[in-house]
């Protein structure tokens, strides 16, 4: 337990934070600029694609998940899966849905 | 046993793993309340892309990406107080925190000048200028007020809770030995932040 403070006391150092925070940023600059441009059907994913990076950074770095233990991460997985499955279930419904 | 030695106990009962183990937990709930509206969202965006589009020229881009930094920026403050009080740095952890909330209430000033000039415009709920356009671009609006709404209510509860760990900070509640506190208090925080990275390409830029 106190290795494992140990080590949490040097993963989260003021200097990961500041580079996390200006990745963040760089995230968010590209994500309004590339809104600009049209991919047309491909935005949306686009948009998605950079959420998801800019989460995942939150996730591991500001939530700490890199040193949480695996039942943290197995928690959150399942969590996340079952997002999933509801979004996938819907959509196989309303990918049929006539306009 | 007698009092002191319940006492002794009591403070050496703790188990701040299994403590944030419970505040996850209660995000898991957060984003199933979240998870719902982006399904409804999603389904009425599929339905109707053109509105949905048009609906989001309204929106001020500026000000969403402002609020995104602002808010971004408020995780880091937060992230480094925990850092500061692992290390024993009270009071920088204390200013960290106030800076923590003076961001929370810029985001919601910039909500205010936002939602003030929506109102401005005619466009809210009930409305006749609302009740003119296609259905899909009130459902748009609808969805905006709802969901960004219920997350500016999460800003202020957040805002709240970091009030009372710089209370518990100040007092000595929370020191470098008994942080878990302010690690879920932290925690809260960066969720709303999460949940904000998501509602702002969803509703500010849509090509």
């Amino acid at each position: 337990m106190q290795k494992n403070e140990e080590k949490s006391e040097e993963a989260y150092s003021y200097g990961i934070y500041i580079l996390v925070w200006l990745a963040l940023i760089s995230l968010t600059g590209l994500t309004a600029v590339i809104a600009g441009i049209n991919f047309g059907k491909l935005s949306i994913a686009v948009a998605l694609v950079i959420a998801t990076i800019k989460s995942y950074l939150v996730l591991t770095e500001f939530m700490h998940l890199k040193s949480e233990g695996r039942e943290f991460k197995v928690f959150i997985f399942v969590a996340l899966i079952f997002l999933c499955i509801s979004f996938t279930l819907l959509f196989t419904d309303y990918s049929f849905f006539v306009r | 046993m007698n009092n002191i030695e319940h006492a002794e106990s009591q403070a050496l009962h703790r188990d701040d793993v299994r403590s944030r183990m419970g505040m996850w937990l209660f995000l898991f709930s957060e984003l199933l309340l979240f998870g719902g509206l982006f399904l409804m969202y999603s389904v009425y965006r599929f339905i109707h892309q053109k509105d949905f589009s048009i609906a989001s020229k309204e929106m001020n881009t500026f000000l969403g990406t402002l609020n995104t930094i602002i808010l971004l920026t408020s995780s880091l403050t937060m992230a480094l107080s925990i850092t500061a009080i692992k290390r024993g740095m009270k009071r920088l952890s204390i200013s960290l925190q106030l800076i923590t909330i003076l961001f929370g209430l810029a985001f919601l000033v910039n909500k205010f000048v936002e939602w003030s000039a929506e109102f401005h415009k005619g466009n809210f709920p009930d409305s006749s200028v609302m009740l003119s356009k296609p259905p899909g671009q009130i459902l748009y609006f609808g969805l905006y007020y709802s969901m960004v709404g219920l997350h500016g209510l999460h800003v202020i509860a957040g805002m709240s809770i970091i009030c009372f760990m710089i209370y518990f900070t100040i007092k000595g509640h929370i020191n470098e030995n008994n942080y878990v506190k302010l690690e879920a208090a932290g925690l809260y925080w960066h969720l709303v932040d999460i949940i904000w990275i998501f509602l702002f390409p969803l509703f500010y830029l849509i090509t």
